[in-house]
C-alpha cells in the first residue's frame, strides 16, 4: 500500500490538463450545436414534415436511445472510413456525438412541441402568418422555452459523455487523464484531479446554461 | 486482410457475452436500488448533517462521468492495496452512481406526497422509518415506477463502458470480433440489435406505466434525469 496521496507529480503536467479540458470543451460545444440542430430539425419534420418522414425519423430516435453511445461511437469510427470517409478520431467523435445528442434531442423538443395548445396555432393562421413563421414563432421558440430545463440537463450530460472518445483515441480530458498514469503511474491521483476538473466543468456549465436560459427566454408568459 | 469471417460462432460469442451485460446489470439495479432507497430516506430525514452528506454524494455521482468513477475505483483497489478487479470495480461503481440517480427518482416521488400524510402517521405516533414504510412509500411506488424502469435501459447502456477497464461484456466482445474479422458495420450492427433488444422492451413499459399512471389525482413528481448521455 502506498502511504499517501501525492498530487504534485500530476500538477506539473498542468499544461497537459488544460489542454485536454479544451478539448473536451470543444467536442462538447461542437456536438451540443449539431446535435440541437439535429434536434430541432427532427421535431419539427416529425410534427409537421411530409408522413414519410416521421417514421425514419422515430426509428433514428428509438434506435439511438436504445443502444450505449460507446457501440454508436465504435460504429462511426470504424465503420464511414469503409464508405470512403477519412474521419480523424476527434471529426468521428463529434459525428457520433452530434448523432447522439440529436435524437434526444429530437424527442425532448418534440415533446415541447406537443405541448403547444392548437388554439395558439389557429390563432397565428388566422393573423395570416407564414407557414414558416408559425412554425419558428408561435410553435418552437415557445416550446424550447418550455422544455429548456431538460435540453440543458442533456446537455450536462452530454458533457460527461465526451469521456468516453478517448476509448477510439480522440484526445481529450479523460485520454490525457490515461497518458498522465502512464507517465506518472499515480494513476488514482489522476483521475481524482479529473475527477474535480469535471465537476468544476459541470457546475459552471449548469450555470451558464441557466443564464443563457434566462437570456434568451426572458419575456413573461 | 481479415482473420475471419463473421459467422455463426462469431454470433454465437457475442450472444454468450450478452450474459455479463445482463449479469452486471442486475448487480447494477440490485445495488443501486438499495442505495438509492437509503440515500433518498437519508435526504427527507429530519437530521441536517446525514442530510447533507446525502446531497453531496448525490451531487458527487451525478455531477462526474462514470467512467472517471469506475477509474477511480478500479485503480483506488490498488491503492488501498488491493487486486483490480473489473468486476467488483465494476459492480461498486455501478451500484454507487445507480444509488445517486434512484434517490433523486425516488427523493421526487416521495416529496410529491402531501404534506398531510406526514402529519396524519406523526398524529397517530408513527416514527420516521415507520411513517416512510407503511405510510408514504406505498403510495409513492406509482410515482417511483416510470422512472425506475426508465433507469434501467441507461444502465443496461451504461454496462458498456466496464468494457474499457477490460471486462469482457458485450461492448468488449464486440471489439475483439471486430478485431480479428475488420467486418465493422456487420459486428457493430448485430451488437447494436442486441442491445436494442434488451432496452427496447424497457423502454416501451416505461412509457406505457408512465402513460397509465399520468391519469393519478396526485401532482407529478418532479421528473430527475432519466436520460444519460452514455
Amino acid at each position: 500500500m502506498q502511504t499517501a496521496l501525492q498530487f504534485g507529480p500530476i500538477l506539473v503536467h498542468l499544461d497537459l490538463l488544460l489542454r485536454g479540458l479544451e478539448k473536451t470543451i470543444q467536442l462538447a460545444a461542437l456536438s451540443i450545436l449539431f446535435g440541437t440542430a439535429i434536434g430541432v430539425l427532427g421535431a419539427v419534420g416529425r410534427s409537421f414534415g411530409p408522413r414519410f418522414l416521421s417514421w425514419p425519423i422515430a426509428c433514428y430516435v428509438e434506435l439511438i436511445r436504445n443502444t450505449p453511445l460507446l457501440i454508436q461511437l465504435y460504429f462511426v469510427f470504424f465503420s464511414l472510413p469503409l464508405f470512403g470517409f477519412k474521419l480523424s478520431s476527434t471529426t468521428a467523435a463529434v459525428v457520433a456525438l452530434s448523432i447522439h445528442l440529436g435524437a434526444y434531442a429530437t424527442e425532448i423538443l418534440r415533446a415541447g412541441i406537443e405541448a403547444i395548445p392548437e388554439g395558439q396555432i389557429e390563432a397565428a393562421k388566422s393573423l395570416g402568418l407564414s407557414r414558416y413563421r408559425i412554425i419558428r414563432h408561435v410553435v418552437l421558440v415557445p416550446a424550447a422555452r418550455a422544455v429548456y430545463p431538460s435540453l440543458s440537463a442533456q446537455f450536462i450530460l452530454q458533457i460527461m459523455g465526451t469521456s468516453i472518445v478517448g476509448a477510439i483515441a480522440a484526445e481529450e480530458l479523460t485520454a490525457v487523464a490515461n497518458n498522465l498514469v502512464m507517465q506518472t503511474f499515480r494513476s488514482f491521483e489522476v483521475y481524482i484531479i479529473i475527477a474535480v476538473i469535471y465537476f468544476v466543468l459541470v457546475q459552471a456549465a449548469s450555470l451558464l446554461f441557466a443564464g443563457i436560459g434566462k437570456l434568451m427566454f426572458r419575456w413573461k408568459v | 486482410m481479415s482473420l475471419r469471417d463473421f459467422g455463426p460462432n462469431e454470433l454465437m460469442f457475442l450472444l454468450l457475452a450478452t450474459r455479463w451485460t445482463i449479469l452486471l446489470a442486475l448487480i447494477a439495479f440490485a445495488g443501486g436500488g438499495l442505495i438509492g432507497l437509503v440515500v433518498a430516506a437519508i435526504r427527507v430525514a429530519p437530521a441536517r448533517p446525514l442530510r447533507w452528506l446525502a446531497a453531496f454524494y448525490t451531487q458527487f455521482f451525478m455531477g462526474t462521468p462514470i467512467l472517471i468513477q469506475l477509474f477511480m475505483a478500479y485503480y483506488g483497489s490498488s491503492f488501498l492495496g488491493y487486486r483490480p478487479d473489473p468486476w467488483v470495480a465494476a459492480a461498486v461503481t455501478f451500484s454507487l452512481n445507480g444509488g445517486a440517480f434512484f434517490g433523486e427518482i425516488f427523493r421526487g416521488a416521495i416529496e410529491a406526497i402531501p404534506k398531510g400524510q406526514w402529519e396524519a402517521a406523526t398524529a397517530l405516533g408513527f416514527r420516521f422509518v415507520r411513517t416512510l414504510r407503511l405510510v408514504i412509500i406505498p403510495q409513492a411506488v406509482r410515482l417511483m415506477l416510470p422512472p425506475t424502469v426508465g433507469f434501467m435501459v441507461q444502465i443496461v447502456k451504461t454496462t458498456s463502458i466496464a468494457s474499457l477497464i477490460g471486462l469482457t461484456e458485450l461492448a468488449r466482445a464486440a471489439t475483439q470480433v471486430n478485431t480479428v474479422t475488420f467486418q465493422p458495420v456487420m459486428v457493430f450492427g448485430t451488437v447494436s440489435i442486441i442491445y436494442f433488444a434488451l432496452c427496447w422492451p424497457l423502454s416501451l413499459y416505461a412509457g406505457h406505466l408512465e402513460r397509465r399512471f399520468a391519469t393519478g389525482t396526485m401532482r407529478k413528481a418532479e421528473s430527475p434525469l432519466v436520460m444519460s448521455a452514455i
